[in-house]
């Protein structure tokens, strides 16, 4: 017991030691630090770079949260007093002194002066603030650290650097750290220092490799080269050559990746109208409607969590929208079947007309409830951001999300159809009406229930296309058209051809497009689409046999 | 004499007195109630309402050329608003070139988009624009050729129903987004506008807007007379046999090809007149008009009046968009709803649209003498009795 | 059929006689002085449309409050024309014609705009159009009350090319193609290039309406700006094409300290449909934005929320403009003592208006305003924080002198130019 209180006590007199000699140490550069905080108030832009980089050049890390602070606008001036001050939180301000870290209480912006951050400001506290983390023993921290540093134009980070590069395991964090170096190394005066730099690069075909080396091989508007020496050229333009071969590589497998990821929003706007239209031959032209009302389900959903969920749970809400959206929408659709398109079966022309008035209606609607403005509908955190499957090819995360989730919803519709007695039931009323209904199946029920899970499949792809586009009363009109060519082109009444539709017409786009244009491309695509159809007028899956003659 | 017999069994005594007592009401009456009453008149027809007649009597043509090939032929084109719109640019077209020096640039052969642009001569396709013959021409070729084309494209290959709708309607999309394109040449979004005068008449003055309003009328009587003529000779029986049986009409050795090609042909020349008498009515043509909404309203126009009749035609485009008219100024944010509303309850209520739903209720007050042998489907033979 | 029309005639007239009925109630003894407000309702344009129309009504309301103008009421018309330029010329036929309106506040796009333009000049009526727009025009029935490019589009860039906006070299043009980008775009190439731009560091991209598949034009982005100089977008894209193009530039990892985007047509009503905190920094240039702090902006404010009944609803530059110009409309009616169409239009001249941005806003003789330009970085809340902004207003200029066909022209409406495109003066006989 008395062995453990001693060593508690040195303990604790260590710690007493370490704060004290770093006190000490901090004393003596406190004048140049608080007069470094309070340049930060200065009225001009300029006075307030230099002050961030004299923090950045101080060393100090107490400076870091006071810049970060002043980056995400939320350094003040007290009223008061004229005291520089951090703040956090929106409506009651906490207020902490920015040269002594002093607390001071709860404030409101009334109170308050706010410094504001420019873009220019954010960049200068990134470089200051990766100056100060670049030891820090968190490596995440590190590479961003590094990374940041890319954008400083100041050599004299240089030694700063290499202690970094020469200290560090982490593999990520030494890429970042030899990038950074290479390019400062790149303007330096010294060509053994510039081809060694080409010499680091060498191995990384990366394109913002290619944006540090392209310089090199350019010429001045006077003829001379922006190089002067031949090998560190000759190095440059075989480097940037390697990089053009990979790049075009990587932008040929982006093109692809762009293609179905167009094809699977392609594909959930159209699966639905594959429904109620392929399935069950009605003309629906209020199908984007459907998807309009799966995202202002997607809306509404999202404004419940705001309001009575905490916080932490908010990125479930897109998981609830999915069913709330489908059973909206379905309700919806079963509604309309009921008390319009049934009495319409069999005049696939005239549902046309019904349902664009349904989708006039809707939309008016919408726009009475909700107003004419966009929604706005936030990605979850999971959502959010990026992933960089190779260099220069970046994924976006609600773009693989909608891939995978457009595959989903297809294959869910397609075991329901081949493997529940619902979909025994309505392949049975499609196929053949009056023998279905002398088995004993109540064809109305079935038909209300087709199209219900028609509309609510659409409602759900309107959950998926909140994602990426608008949510507006205009929302549907977007996409009426596009499904319908999909379908059309796909096949009328095959699941497999709107796939293979959706696919190919969104991966024929995306590699249109870099050479066309995204106007030209789109036209040259509906062209394409009516001279297919000459060629097959069923379609790529054509349906065979006597129900295709009806 | 073989020709005014022809002309004569058009219509019935009644229907040729029913058609000149609206020709006369239309072309005559309105103009003479605009210029000679005072505004206070309760007759009095004001300005707006004359150019407003004048654009629906342009729909209504329009919606007469889409029950020639719809109504009789089966076939529903949801690309008609191409052909109008494509009329409409050749008499922008002209209207342009007619504004010579006094654009806002002052440039007398380029049209202000295309000096903004930094174009330095005409393009090829703008040659001979400045000519009136050679525009009037255009609007009835160009819509031609095109319903040619892509009709031969689709009948040959057998494309009916939904498809022959879904091609038409790609067609017209398509159509939309390259004349949106600044690059084509055609004022890209804003269109062509800013027209000065017609065959050397201001178009804005008073007696211009009637003389187009009176050409407006006379062209629909024309139209009304030629579809009735192509609809009671030999090829409209064709056509309608197409329309309920199109392989058996086939297999009985009629050309369908040849019947379907020829009368898409005529509805595109009709659509594209109509289009060139709508634009110097309203001042302006754009690829809005392509928007396949619009083409999707124009059958709304001809499901409402009564497909496979045309005077339903005619009265559908007049009822709809009076309607359109009358609910946007008075109940601006519900008009939708009416709008919506009278669609659903038309194919509901009305299958066979005003015409059909006003035949029917003949034969009831005829206390069912004969048991309704008119199926309202033949509104149209209901009309030639 | 006779009964059928019949009987639609017979409702059309009761709902008309209802609503005049109802209208003639509500209405004061004296004859009202009607403005008609032009703005779509439903169709595409409603997005943006119906919140302009929300703000005529506001200021009627509040005029009427007030008193009135002349001892008369003032009652606003409202037509639908419906995101359908045909319809515009129609509907502004009407309010003219029909209804007998004696000023117009209405239009967004270009092309509604250039639709509606003959019925103004036939009829001699009063258009006011509260839009940033391309320029290259100048009627005598309109008052542009939004911004021209002189006064958003060339100090936006001007800032970029300093150092607070980073030192921009090498520049993205991207827009939506129709006439106001395609002359913006024209606009700040020849103003690019008389700065010493090299042609190799501007990349002009069209895009057609409601583009909602941003991939391959953001990444293009990307890879432009990886050539090694700092680059900045300059976005004229139009409205609803906004909302997919920054969810994509989030997602993408775009941030505004490596690539700022600076756009034209993004105002707080665009970004309340979007979650902006991955685009913080991300700048617009308008002549107004809600976050600035003057008493004029706090009244205005607090007057929208007070008659939207919605202490969240934004306020936006368009709407300003509205406020402005229907502000400046009631002064000259005063000062003029009548509502007639030229009289209003001479009083006009040189009117002056407090605007919520806090500055004296003047009308000129070429019927468009002084205002001063702002630059505003979004921010995490949806709201823009000024980082710079002009010391005085600057008149908008009709004619751009970076066009050279448009270089050459002059709008004046007074003596002895009286003439809104014209290379000297009509009666410059006169004046010597």
């Amino acid at each position: 017991m008395a062995t453990f209180m001693a060593a508690f006590m040195i303990a604790g007199l260590v710690v007493c030691g370490i704060t004290l000699g770093a006190f000490a140490a901090s004393t003596a550069r406190a004048d140049a630090y608080t007069d470094a905080i309070a340049g930060l108030a200065s009225p001009g832009f300029a006075e307030k770079a230099a002050a961030i980089e004299a923090l950045g050049r101080l060393g100090d890390s107490r400076a870091i949260p006071v810049l970060e602070a002043m980056a995400d606008n939320q350094l003040y001036t007290r009223k008061a007093d004229g005291r520089l001050v951090t703040g956090s939180g929106g409506r009651d301000i906490t207020l902490t002194d920015a040269a002594t870290g002093e607390a001071l209480g709860p404030a409101t912006s009334r109170d308050l002066t706010r410094i504001n951050a420019n873009n220019a400001i954010r960049t200068a506290v990134g470089a200051a603030v990766g100056r100060l983390q670049i030891g820090d023993p968190d490596p995440a921290k590190r590479l961003a650290a590094a990374e940041t540093m890319v954008r400083s134009e100041s050599p004299d980070t240089v030694p700063l650097l290499r202690d970094a590069l020469a200290r560090e395991q982490v593999e990520d964090v030494r890429a970042a750290l030899t990038l950074t170096l290479a390019k400062l190394s790149l303007s330096s005066a010294d060509p053994g220092e510039r081809l060694t730099a080409i010499k680091d690069l060498s191995s990384r075909l990366t394109p913002e490799v290619r944006a540090l080396v392209t310089p090199l091989t350019l010429t001045k508007p006077d003829g001379t080269f922006a190089e002067p020496d031949p090998q560190i050229r000759a190095a440059a333009t075989e480097l940037l050559g390697r990089i053009d071969t990979r790049l075009m590589l990587t932008e040929l497998a982006l093109n692809l990746f762009q293609g179905i990821s167009l094809g699977s929003v392609l594909l959930l706007a159209a699966i639905g109208l594959a429904i109620t239209f392929g399935v069950m031959g009605v003309i629906n032209m209020a199908h984007g409607e459907m998807i309009m009302l799966g995202a202002y389900t997607t809306v509404v959903v999202q404004q419940a969590f705001r309001e009575y969920i905490p916080a932490e749970f908010f990125g479930l809400y897109l998981i609830i929208s999915i069913p709330a959206a489908f059973l909206v929408a379905g309700a919806v659709g079963v509604a309309m079947e009921r008390g319009i398109i049934r009495f319409l079966y069999g005049r696939p022309l005239e549902t046309l007309l019904a349902t664009w008035g349904i989708s006039l209606m809707l939309q008016q609607l919408v726009r009475a409830i909700f107003g004419a403005p966009n929604k706005e509908v936030s990605n979850p955190g999971w959502m959010t951001g990026a992933v960089e499957a190779m260099p220069g090819m970046v994924l976006t995360y609600n773009r693989i999300a909608i891939i995978v989730f457009a595959i989903m919803v297809l294959a869910g519709l397609a075991a329901l159809l081949r493997y529940t007695p619902f979909g025994l039931q309505m392949r049975a009323v499609t196929q053949n009406r009056s023998m279905a209904s002398a088995m004993g199946i109540r064809t109305g029920w079935v038909d209300a229930m087709t199209f219900g899970l028609g509309s609510g499949i659409a409602g759900v792809a309107g959950v998926a296309l909140s994602q990426v586009g608008n949510v507006s009363p205009n929302l549907g009109q977007g996409y009426i058209v596009d499904s319908f060519m999909v379908v059309v082109f796909g096949g009328v009444g095959s699941l497999w051809g709107v796939l293979a539709g959706a696919m190919t017409l969104g991966i024929f786009n995306k590699f249109l497009e870099p050479y066309a244009g995204a106007m030209l491309g789109k036209i040259l695509i509906l062209v394409f689409i009516i001279l297919f159809i000459q060629k097959r007028p069923r379609g790529l899956f054509a349906l065979k046999g006597r129900a295709a003659e009806a | 004499m073989l020709l005014m017999s022809r002309l004569a069994s058009l219509e019935s005594r009644r229907g040729w007195q029913v058609f000149l007592i609206l020709l006369v009401l239309t072309i005559v009456l309105v103009p003479v109630l605009n210029l000679t009453l005072p505004p206070e008149s309760p007759f009095h027809v004001p300005t707006y309402m004359l150019s407003l007649l004048g654009k629906y009597l342009c729909f209504a043509l329009l919606a007469l050329s889409l029950d020639l090939i719809w109504g009789y032929a089966g076939a529903l084109s949801l690309g008609h608003g191409a052909f109008f719109a494509l009329g409409g640019y050749c008499m922008g077209m002209y209207l342009m070139r007619q504004i010579g020096t006094r654009g806002v640039y002052g440039n007398p052969d380029l049209p202000d988009f295309m000096v903004f642009l930094n174009w330095t001569e005409l393009p090829w396709y703008w040659w001979g624009f400045d000519q009136f013959w050679f525009a009037a021409l255009m609007v009835m070729a160009v819509p031609a050729l095109l319903a040619y084309v892509l009709g031969w494209l689709a009948f040959r290959s057998r494309i009916t129903g939904v498809y022959f709708s879904i091609i038409t309607q790609a067609m017209v999309f398509a159509l939309m987004l390259a004349f949106f394109r600044n690059e084509m040449g055609f004022g890209g979004n804003n269109g062509l506008t800013d027209f000065k005068e017609i065959l050397g008449f201001n178009i804005q003055a008073q007696g211009t807007r009637i003389g187009l309003y009176v050409a407006s009328a006379v062209v629909l009587a024309l139209g009304y007379l030629i579809s009735r003529f192509i609809v009671t000779s030999k090829l409209g029986r064709v056509l309608m046999a197409i329309r309920d049986a199109e392989s058996r009409v086939r297999f009985l050795g009629y050309s369908v090809t040849n019947a379907k090609l020829f009368v898409f042909t005529v509805s595109a020349i009709l659509a594209g007149i109509a289009g060139a008498l709508y634009v110097p009515q309203v001042g302006i043509i754009n690829p809005s008009e392509m928007s396949p909404g619009n083409s999707i309203e124009i059958a709304v126009w001809v499901a409402v009046g009564g497909r496979g009749t045309l005077f339903g035609a005619i009265i559908g485009a007049f009822t709809v968009n009076g309607a359109k008219s009358f609910f946007t100024g008075a109940a601006p944010e519900f008009w939708l709803f009416f709008l919506g509303a009278l669609f659903i309850v038309c194919t509901l209520f009305l299958p066979q649209g005003i015409v059909g739903f006003a035949a029917q209720m003949r034969a009831r007050i005829a206390r069912k003498a004969t048991p309704a042998p008119e199926e309202v489907g033949n509104a149209a033979s209901k009309h030639r009795a | 059929m006779v009964r059928i029309s019949g009987r639609i005639r017979a409702a059309a007239m009761g709902c008309a006689v209802a609503v005049s009925a109802l209208l003639a109630g509500a209405a004061q003894a004296a004859e009202p002085i009607k403005v008609g407000v032009l703005h779509s309702l439903s169709g595409t344009m409603a997005i943006s449309e119906t919140t302009l129309k929300d703000t005529i009504m506001m200021m009627v309301d509040d005029l009427n409050k007030k008193g009135g103008l002349l001892g008369r009421p003032v009652e606003a018309v409202v037509v639908d024309p419906a995101s359908n330029w045909p319809l515009f010329a129609e509907k502004a036929r009407e309010l003219v014609q029909k209804d007998k309106v004696v000023a117009v506040f209405g239009c967004w796009t270009s092309v509604s705009r250039k639709s509606v333009l003959p019925v103004f000049e036939e009829t001699n009526s009063l258009l006011f159009y509260p839009v940033q727009y391309e320029g290259e025009e100048s009627s005598r029935n309109v008052f542009y009350t939004g911004a021209a490019p002189n006064q958003q589009a060339i100090p936006a860039v001007e800032y970029l090319m300093g150092p607070e906006g980073g030192s921009v070299k090498r520049w993205v043009l991207a827009g939506t193609d129709y006439v106001y980008p395609r002359t913006t775009n024209k606009i700040l190439e020849a103003y690019l290039i008389s700065k010493g731009v090299p042609k190799d560091d501007i990349l002009i991209n069209y895009t057609p309406f409601g583009h909602s598949d941003w991939q391959t034009i953001v990444a293009d982005i990307k890879k432009f700006a990886s050539a090694g100089k700092k680059t900045a977008v300059v976005s004229t894209i139009n409205g609803d094409a906004n909302v997919p193009f920054y969810k994509e530039l989030a997602n993408q990892g775009i941030k505004a300290t490596d690539i700022p985007v600076v756009a034209f047509s993004v105002g707080e009503e665009e970004l309340a449909g979007i979650d902006t905190s991955n685009l913080v920094g991300h700048l617009a240039a308008w002549n107004y934005f809600m976050s600035v702090d003057t008493p004029e902006n706090a009244a205005f404010i607090k007057q929208w929320h007070a008659f939207t009944k919605n202490d969240k609803r934004v306020t936006n530059d368009p709407m300003e403009a509205h406020y402005i110009g229907f502000k400046m409309w009631t002064q000259a009616v005063l000062q003029a003592g009548t509502t007639d169409v030229n009289a209003v239009r001479q009083a006009m001249y040189g009117q002056k208006v407090r605007s919520p941005s806090g500055y004296d806003v003047v009308m000129n003789t070429n019927h468009h305003l002084s205002k001063p330009v702002m630059i505003g970085e979004i921010q995490s809340d949806g709201q823009f924080s000024v980082v710079s902004q002009t010391d005085d207003a600057i008149k908008g200029a009709a004619w751009s002198p970076y066009i050279p066909e448009s270089a050459k022209l002059t709008a004046d409406w007074t003596f002895p130019w009286v003439c809104g495109n014209c290379t000297e003066p009509k009666f410059g006989a006169y004046a010597k």
